[in-house]
């Protein structure tokens, strides 16, 4: 029996999420390692231009489910054309990504299908004894680290966490095909209305794309913030903020790092005045060069710094933010 | 309206700490709570309560000290308070987890269910989508506004780049952000109340078995199993100065220099 | 014996935490360097019960008991004296004695308003020539057809501007001494009543603290509380029940100072250790805890005995004596663990060393409080 991985590939307003990219990159690698198909499932409405983007990176074939049904992202009718395909086929795997609309449409899915979902994974891999999808996700505040499996039912499905896979480079050729799936819809499956959908401008860039992040906690105060925006001008990054700076009001949610913020890996990560709560560390202890700044000097921050600096942040930033400008 | 919100008790993973030595996590002294984004459901069918006619039943599954959990709930101001607890119900997953639930919501009745988007410990945002897969209903997650009339309830849901405002009819369920509303607190006379005059109802799988199938149930109806759970190993520490405002400068910026972002 | 707390009074604590955190402790310091009293928060502790913590239901309160009011008096205190002094002023002075002596009439015309917090109470007995020496009582009260006239002036009120109703004791008949004072409830839109003066104090800064000034004020015959010439007992006897509620602030504030102390101890580093790590700061702090428990234990015994209705002035006065030396001494001896720092007004050490005492002055300096507990034991 010829059993396949699926990636769900999210589009919206017929751009490709990147986390699909990255998702298709992962899954070429299980799909390999089973010696099966990677399939991308495209679900959408005259996104005809996504299939080539998922078989250039990656995909053997794609299935797509085109229909007005589908055009902006519902609960129901993604639920029951994902469903109809999965129930049409073998699936070995399913990956989505762990976003608003994946984290959303996976365990409605699975519950239908009646099989197992790990969410917001942030490592998979191939039991090489049995071939059972090995899941690992944080849980507990992001400290623990807990392995799924699913070894019963089919298909192991797992969302996984934006950011932690990387996307594939583009090939600019793919013998892949592209096959049409046909789903009836009635309806009744919209069994929501959408009354209206407003897109935040989109004010900067998301910050788990800067390649420089200054981040700043409680501690660092709304005067603090202000000194990081300029230090992260000058270093040509981005400002983070730690879960308490962002309930004190000193920072955008937007711009949280951690547990239940965002999870980065830039060049650099230089945290100013955050102590290091173990949901913070969660968030941000991959990038690859961390510089801690804290007056307290067994701050847990410091434990996963390769830098740690103890001292007044705010007279240090200064004269930092000083050099730089003579640098430059 | 009859309104069940779907609540958990969690540990405070906001002070959980890590034993350095171990790796271990020291779990000892770590409050239990309400799951925030729950706390904002509870809130959410208050404010509902607040201005129509509904009733509001607070449930959870766990363990009997989940108990304080649901008294909360009624100091609040919840009608009514049921503990689904029994042996056969442990280790459920999300799936079982689900379901066993919504045999419960069965069984008292609902317009509305209002669960929290994700639980802190667990975070898989699972429970509520399937909760509604199971009664056959729709989900409106993410909620960060809800308004609820008569025939229809209007959400605005969010999104990473985007919002929706999305318009269901009864029954649906919808689950909620924290970020939704300010969770009143409990008044004195609603913990005394709590305690004095209204009751946390228990209900066991025998009270559900027509509702929900032994073999859907507990460890053996859950699809998944945690095969392992480990600590991260924590990054080696680096190097730490406690030395002069500008030492400590020279010192980043050689460090930036080394690592190519000068 | 059982020293755990019910189920219900630890919920009770989660509330008091969490209310303290949230909205007192944010603006305790402000409260203290503007001497503005709060009214923002006094709304909400209205709104949640914490204004009518041992008044029945009938009279919409919360139906809690003392041990459950001194609690809320503590977990307000440790992070606003101020805050906690009013709660303790409206529910030990002003509620409670209409709760305990007011005729029913009396009840529903003014416990429902204290009790929902609606109004705000307070108690005037202390004037310019009777505080400690509470007998020489100079307010007099002239009954006058319907109604009584009262003439004289009440010194360091505590809510007195926020207030809206107040308990005055008056001399009805001046020839019988303590046995000729009468307790009224007088509203503040009484004609000839006024609040004068702010005291500027030392602490609890943002309670206010004003004069009393009864010119002919006319008060209905009908809000005579308690019986004729029975005023200087039931003044007494609202104080033993306010000694809780100030034991309980005396409490708080000593808690609070050694909560705060212990953080920054954990931070503070000088000769390259953490302060924490000297032995003389975790003695000190052993050694202050200690006698922080102890007042607790002795101020929950109050409560506990009230609760019970058997005889408990003696308790509470130990209470409050020794909660009140304890606030003093323990919120000096943590300040001199903040070292320069905790004098100044960056930290709140020492607004908390000059809120305790207070506590070792009014409802009963520590003196008074001996005299009652060694008349208690008959020592004579």
């Amino acid at each position: 029996m010829s059993k396949h991985v699926m990636v769900f590939c999210e589009q919206r307003d017929g751009v490709m999420q990147k986390v699909s990219l990255e998702l298709l990159g992962e899954g070429k690698k299980l799909a390999n390692a089973l010696g099966q198909k990677l399939i991308a499932l495209v679900l959408g409405h005259n996104v005809d231009a996504l299939n080539q983007t998922a078989l250039q990176h990656g995909a053997d074939e794609v299935i797509a489910v085109d229909s007005e049904y589908l055009s902006d992202y519902m609960n129901e009718p993604y639920t029951k054309a994902m469903t109809a395909v999965l129930k049409a086929e073998d699936f070995e795997i399913v990956l989505i990504g762990a976003t608003a609309i994946g984290r959303d449409l996976a365990p409605r899915v699975a519950a239908r299908v009646k099989t197992g979902l790990t969410a917001d994974c942030t490592s998979l891999e191939i039991d090489p004894d049995t071939n059972h999808l090995l899941m690992t996700r944080p849980a507990f505040g992001g400290n623990i680290l807990a392995t799924i499996i699913c070894p019963e039912h089919r298909p192991q499905m797992a969302s996984i966490r934006p950011g932690v896979m990387i996307a594939p480079e583009p090939t600019a050729q793919s013998n892949g095909t592209v096959r049409n799936f046909p789903v009836e819809f009635t309806p009744a499956d919209r069994n929501v209305t959408i009354l209206e959908t407003v897109k935040s401008a989109k004010k900067t860039k998301d910050i788990t794309e800067a390649k420089v992040l200054v981040s700043g906690g409680r501690g660092t105060g709304k005067e603090g913030f202000a000194t990081l925006e300029k230090l992260a001008s000058a270093l040509g990054g981005m400002v983070g903020a730690s879960r308490a700076a962002v309930d004190a009001g000193f920072a955008e949610k937007e711009k949280q790092i951690g547990q239940t913020g965002k999870t980065v890996r830039p060049q650099l990560y230089m945290a100013c005045g955050i102590s290091g709560a173990i949901q913070h560390l969660a968030g941000m202890e991959e990038s690859e060069l961390i510089i801690a700044i804290n007056k307290n000097p067994s701050a847990p921050i410091f434990d996963v710094a390769d830098v740690g600096i103890v001292g007044d942040m705010h007279k240090i930033l200064h004269k930092l933010i000083d050099r730089l400008e003579r640098l430059a | 309206m009859k309104i069940i919100v779907c609540i958990k008790q969690v540990p405070n993973t906001n002070e959980v700490k890590l034993n350095q030595e171990t790796g271990t996590l020291i779990r000892d002294g770590v409050p239990s709570i309400i799951n925030p984004d729950d706390l904002a459901g509870i809130e959410a069918a208050l404010r509902i309560k607040d201005t129509r006619d509904a009733h509001v039943t607070v449930i959870t599954m766990g363990p009997p000290q989940a108990d304080v959990a649901l008294r909360e709930a009624l100091a609040m101001g919840c009608d009514d308070a049921y503990l689904i607890s029994d042996r056969a119900f442990a280790g459920a997953d999300t799936w079982a987890t689900s379901g066993t639930l919504a045999g419960a919501i069965n069984l008292l009745g609902y317009d509305l269910i209002i669960t929290g988007r994700q639980a802190i410990d667990g975070d898989t945002a699972q429970v509520g989508p399937q909760i509604a897969e199971h009664l056959g209903i729709p989900v409106i997650s993410y909620a960060e506004e809800i308004n609820a009339e008569d025939k229809t309830i209007t959400v605005k849901r969010q999104y990473e780049d985007r919002y929706q405002i999305i318009q269901a009819q009864y029954p649906v369920l919808i689950t909620a952000l924290s970020e939704l509303n300010q969770p009143r607190y409990m008044s004195v006379g609603g913990i005394v109340d709590a305690y004095d005059t209204k009751e946390v109802k228990s209900l066991a799988y025998v009270d559900l078995e027509h509702l929900v199938a032994r073999e859907n149930i507990g460890l053996k109806g859950s699809p998944t199993r945690v095969k392992k759970s480990f600590t991260k190993s924590p990054k080696g520490k680096g190097e730490l100065h406690q030395v002069s405002d500008d030492e400590s400068v020279e010192i980043i910026i050689r460090k930036l220099k080394e690592h190519h972002i000068l | 014996m059982d020293f755990s707390l019910s189920k219900k009074h630890e919920l009770l604590r989660d509330l008091y935490v969490k209310f303290a955190k949230d909205e007192v402790q944010p603006l305790a310091a402000e409260v203290d360097e503007t001497e503005q009293f709060p009214y923002g928060t006094v709304e909400k502790l209205a709104r949640y019960g914490l204004l009518g913590i041992p008044v029945p239901r009938e009279y919409g309160g919360a139906a809690a008991d003392n041990l459950a009011y001194a609690m809320a008096v503590e977990e307000l205190s440790k992070v606003c004296a101020t805050t906690g002094v009013i709660v303790s002023a409206h529910t030990s002075l002003c509620t409670a004695p209409i709760m305990e002596n007011g005729t029913p009439e009396q009840k529903e015309k003014y416990l429902t308003k204290l009790a929902t917090g609606e109004w705000l109470g307070a108690f005037g007995l202390t004037e310019p020539g009777a505080g400690t020496d509470a007998a020489g009582q100079q307010t007099t009260a002239v009954p006058n057809g319907d109604n009584y006239i009262l003439n004289g002036t009440k010194l360091f009120i505590t809510n007195a501007d926020a207030a809206h109703v107040y308990i005055i004791i008056a001399m009805t008949d001046k020839s019988k001494g303590t046995r000729g004072c009468t307790a009224f409830i007088v509203e503040k839109d009484f004609p000839g009543f006024s609040v004068g003066k702010q005291e500027k104090k030392m602490g609890i800064r943002g309670s206010a603290t004003c004069e009393l000034i009864m010119r002919d004020c006319v008060v209905p015959k009908a809000n005579m509380l308690g019986k004729e010439g029975q005023g200087f007992k039931l003044a007494m006897q609202t104080l033993d029940g306010g000694r809780i509620g100030i034991a309980a602030q005396a409490l708080g504030i000593a808690q609070g100072a050694i909560d705060i102390t212990v953080n920054y101890v954990k931070e503070r580093v000088q000769f390259g250790k953490r302060i924490s790590q000297f032995q003389n700061t975790q003695f000190e702090l052993a050694d202050m805890q200690t006698t922080v428990d102890a007042a607790r234990l002795l101020t929950y015994r109050a409560a506990y005995f009230k609760d019970k209705k058997q005889p408990y002035a003696n308790h509470a006065a130990m209470a409050k004596l020794f909660a009140s030396e304890a606030a003093s001494d323990v919120t000096r001896r943590c300040l001199q663990l903040h070292g320069g720092y905790g004098y100044t007004r960056e930290y709140a050490i020492e607004r908390m060393m000059r809120d305790a005492k207070i506590t070792e002055i009014y409802e009963g300096t520590s003196e008074v409080q001996k005299m009652v507990i060694a008349a208690h034991m008959k020592v004579n």
